[in-house]
């Protein structure tokens, strides 16, 4: 996945009122800007606001019925997102592990070099 | 402090002094063997240099150098704009002495959509005592599957 996509992903779940929205299209598995607008503390407005950013990272997708449009989560990009995430932590965990390793030689190092002064030549 | 949201959060326990820990995350020829594979960059607040990932590179901003406990700095960011908070993702380091020959390094890797915050939003999120949002992903992943 590149740097990007992972940036779109990113922007649009970080956002604590998208995540709600998002956490309600997945329990109710498909609703209009107007239904989700009846169940959030926020104005239709910032609905559809952030229906657009998360249409735009690929997280939802709508369909038309009747005069109604229907939004629902996409379940393989959410999986994608999990999935970065995850990828992301676990290069962390390497490098940490990798520190770990340098800095205890190096403290190993440093205490047999101590020994060595002490101990008269 | 970090937040939860688009933050990640990892730590691990080395068995050896601080101020040890300290210069292998500090020092770019330490740097160099476990972080980018060529940094070109000098440790002070405000600094700005470059760090190479194999065919991958960018411009770096060190934000805090405080020895031994705090580092961090940004990156991420469009390649020709300079990493401020809101183009880029701050990488924070803490160091924390647990006796004389142990220490905590934790490191913090957050977003800045979510350093773009007003600070009320950040607090009414933090209030909240969510998930973090790997979490929350996770349990709405397990949802979706579900259905």
């Amino acid at each position: 996945m590149t740097a990007q996509t992972d940036d779109e992903l990113w922007s649009a779940i970080a956002e604590p009122s998208r995540r709600q929205v998002l956490d309600l299209l997945v329990s109710n598995g498909e609703a209009s800007a107007s239904w989700l607008a009846g169940r959030v503390p926020f104005s239709r407005q910032a609905v559809a606001k952030h229906l657009v950013v998360l249409e735009d990272a690929g997280l939802v997708s709508r369909r038309k019925q009747g005069r109604e449009v229907l939004y629902q989560v996409e379940a393989e990009r959410l999986v994608q997102a999990t999935r970065a995430m995850a990828e992301l932590a676990a290069q962390w965990d390497r490098r940490l592990a990798a520190v770990k390793r340098l800095a205890e030689a190096a403290h190993a190092e440093n205490k047999a070099r101590e020994k060595q002064k002490e101990e008269p030549s | 402090m970090p937040m939860d949201g688009l933050t990640i959060e990892r730590e691990i326990l080395i068995e050896a002094p601080v101020e040890v820990v300290w210069r292998t995350i500090t020092e770019p020829d330490q740097l160099s063997q476990w972080f980018a594979d060529r940094v070109d960059l000098v440790i002070e607040p405000g600094a700005q240099g470059f760090m190479e990932f194999g065919d991958q590179g960018g411009p770096v901003v060190v934000e805090t150098v405080d020895p031994p406990s705090r580092f961090s700095f940004r990156w991420n960011h469009p390649r020709d704009a300079e990493p401020v908070a809101g183009n880029s993702m701050l990488v924070e380091f803490t160091l924390t002495p647990e006796g004389d020959e142990r220490t905590r390094l934790r490191v913090t890797e957050s977003g800045h959509e979510l350093l773009a915050w007003p600070d009320a939003e950040k607090q009414r999120y933090a209030d909240e005592h969510q998930a973090g949002w790997g979490e929350f992903l996770d349990r709405l992943a397990t949802l979706v599957a579900k259905r």
